[in-house]
């Protein structure tokens, strides 16, 4: 494909494709580092104190959470959207860039997909936890069973199920198959038998036949169609589980698109944090350049604009309703009692994106960096507005309350970050962090190469 | 006992040309083992188009029916429940779980056929030809028969093409 000369380059450094193959797997071949080792450390401290506090709550009940009569869902469901969300960049960069022939997602999907799957795990945790009984959770699945029922197929909490699971499992399969080719290159690579061994299994005897690729090729496209509606359908489902209450404040149909753009928007936030350290850490600045940073801080601006108008449709179909209890409902949030909260959701995902409007400050890392966290507090914040402020005030004055949650459930969310970046560290350790066949195929299209005088 | 005239290429140009006139000369090419997919390749191999897309399709098709009817079944039929005074077959209803059933039967199954097809797996015993094909190194792989004079016919055109290291090499 005709490639113009302007572009900047996706690969810098003049590569060859041994080299390719030899930088990407230097870092799963050497020793890891300091930052590696105090990484998972302070990751795996985090993931045993929210274990701890899963057990505690499973143990003693669900009492230990700050919930109450009013506020049923508040830090556990929150932390299962934004979890949710998070993994919603990862499939967006394999499936729907995929489909735009977007040859920068090479670079970035291999890890994006990983975290997809480390984000929805952590997600699933959370409805697990919250039935109070997660011994008895195959309940939500319909199968026959002595007492004749059926789970209700009306419901959207049900819905969820179907959608986090498919999501989990095709997000899974993209990703494995994805990885076959380089964990064959990981296996004729490395030394000791046992690893080579383990890589040899888990290739699936990958031999690079021409007639595997050119299959491999088609699965991944369909796959790819595949995935893309159904990371739309999941964060529309998501949303199904507020939108189809009547309760003020959820019941709207903006919620779907505003849900699915606000997921890509975190999930990219997510995805340069992580990619920012790791490009760093394990010197693959060549391959994830800084033009991949500016590529995907202008799907920020875009998403982050996207989720800003929804906040102000929301605010204005409220009043144009003329629905009082609706009105109350987003007056309440501006400038009730969590007013903070509502503030610093806009702050983080209204304003602040906007200054990517700036090239300098797009290609800015200590800048995005910061700004990919404000930008997960933000989502954070979110869901937590949207959760317990529609709820803390109900139809009845007399069942008005506050929502504060507890240490366990605070220590719950931080062992889920635990989970999280612990699964990374290893994923780094183990796999190739970059699609090094993918990229090997875009090198001579999109590679730096010696200035040409030709064309220019 | 079979034996076989092996190649190896540093770039895909030149295998991509040295197949397309191995091909013209209708000499038979057994496999090509590449690091990564080189576009055009299985066009000038004369390869058929993968199946995987219908076999995703039936799949799907059946876990669209499958979902549905189930759903449609448990509560129109089996244990009819009113749920908030809606319609027994609510139709809205049913399409998000039909939707993900679908996509799931779909990719399960496209999957599974690759892997069969292609007899990947866990622990598939596939000869591992060269360690370097998975680095940077593209292979040809050619029939070879008896006469010596194919092997020198073949040797000519490959090395006109650029190819490194051709050898007779028997197959146990």
């Amino acid at each position: 494909m005709y490639v113009s000369p302007i572009r900047e380059p996706l690969i810098k450094g003049n590569k060859t494709y041994s080299q390719i193959t030899k930088d990407i797997a230097a870092p799963i071949e050497g020793k890891p580092g300091k930052a590696w080792y105090m990484g998972i450390s302070l990751s795996l401290s985090a993931m045993f104190l929210g274990l701890a506090m899963m057990g505690w709550t499973i143990w003693e009940g669900i009492g230990t959470w700050g919930l109450n009569r009013t506020i049923g869902w508040g830090w556990g469901i929150t932390n299962f959207v934004w979890w949710v969300g998070i993994g919603h960049a990862g499939t967006f960069i394999s499936a729907i860039l995929l489909l735009f022939r977007q040859k920068w997602r090479t670079s970035i999907n291999r890890s994006a997909e990983a975290m997809t799957i480390f984000a929805v795990l952590c997600a699933g945790l959370f409805p697990l936890i919250h039935m109070g009984r997660p011994l008895l959770a195959f309940f939500v699945f319909p199968y026959p069973n002595t007492r004749d029922l059926w789970v209700n197929f009306n419901s959207p909490l049900l819905w969820d199920v179907f959608a986090i699971s498919t999501y989990l499992l095709v997000s899974l399969l993209f990703w494995y198959m994805g990885l076959i080719p380089d964990i064959g290159t990981m296996r004729d690579r490395v030394k000791s038998k046992a690893k080579k061994f383990i890589y040899g299994l888990l290739s699936f005897g990958w031999t690079g036949s021409v007639k595997h690729w050119q299959r491999h090729e088609k699965l991944s496209l369909i796959l790819a169609g595949l995935a893309a509606p159904l990371v739309l359908s999941v964060h529309s489902i998501v949303s199904a589980d507020f939108a189809t209450s009547i309760i003020p404040g959820w019941h709207t149909t903006i919620f779907p698109p505003y849900f699915v753009a606000g997921a890509i928007f975190s999930g990219f936030a997510m995805v340069l944090t992580l990619l920012i350290v790791t490009r760093k850490v394990l010197n693959l600045e060549n391959y994830i350049t800084l033009a991949h940073i500016e590529s995907m801080n202008k799907i920020i601006i875009a998403t982050g604009s996207i989720v800003g108008i929804a906040y102000l449709t929301e605010l204005f179909i409220s009043w144009y309703s003329g629905v009082e209890y609706e009105q109350y409902a987003f007056l309440n949030r501006a400038a009730g009692p969590y007013w903070w909260a509502y503030a610093i959701m806009m702050t983080c995902n209204v304003i602040s994106p906007q200054l990517l409007w700036f090239r300098k400050l797009r290609r800015n890392l200590v800048f995005t960096f910061i700004l990919s966290i404000f930008i997960n507090i933000g989502m954070w914040f979110e869901r937590f507005v949207i959760i317990v402020t529609s709820l803390h005030r109900d139809y009845l004055p007399s069942s008005w309350s506050m929502y504060k949650p507890t240490l366990v459930e605070v220590g719950i969310f931080v062992g889920t970050l635990g989970l999280f970046f612990t699964c990374f560290l290893l994923f780094i350790r183990a796999f190739p962090v970059i699609a090094i066949a993918e990229v090997k195929t875009v090198v001579k299209s999109s590679g730096e190469k010696e200035i040409k005088n030709e064309t220019l | 006992m079979r034996r076989y005239i092996s190649a190896y290429f540093t770039d895909e140009e030149d295998l991509l040309r040295a197949s397309k006139i191995l091909m013209e000369k209708e000499i038979s090419i057994l496999d090509v083992l590449t690091p990564f997919p080189v576009h055009g390749l299985d066009k000038v191999l004369g390869l058929k188009e993968s199946k995987l897309p219908t076999v995703g399709f039936i799949a799907g098709a059946i876990g669209t029916i499958f979902a549905f009817g189930f759903q449609t079944w448990a509560f129109v039929v089996d244990y009819p429940l009113f749920i908030g005074g809606k319609p027994h077959f609510a139709i809205p209803a049913f399409i998000p779980i039909t939707f993900e059933v679908t996509v799931l039967f779909a990719a399960f199954a496209m999957v599974f056929a690759f892997l069969f097809r292609s007899k990947l797996g866990l622990g598939a015993k596939n000869k591992i030809h060269d360690e370097r094909i998975t680095d940077d190194r593209f292979v040809i792989i050619i029939d070879a028969n008896e006469s010596d004079e194919h092997f020198e016919n073949v040797k000519n055109i490959l090395e006109h093409e650029d190819a490194h290291d051709i050898q007779l090499k028997e197959n146990q």
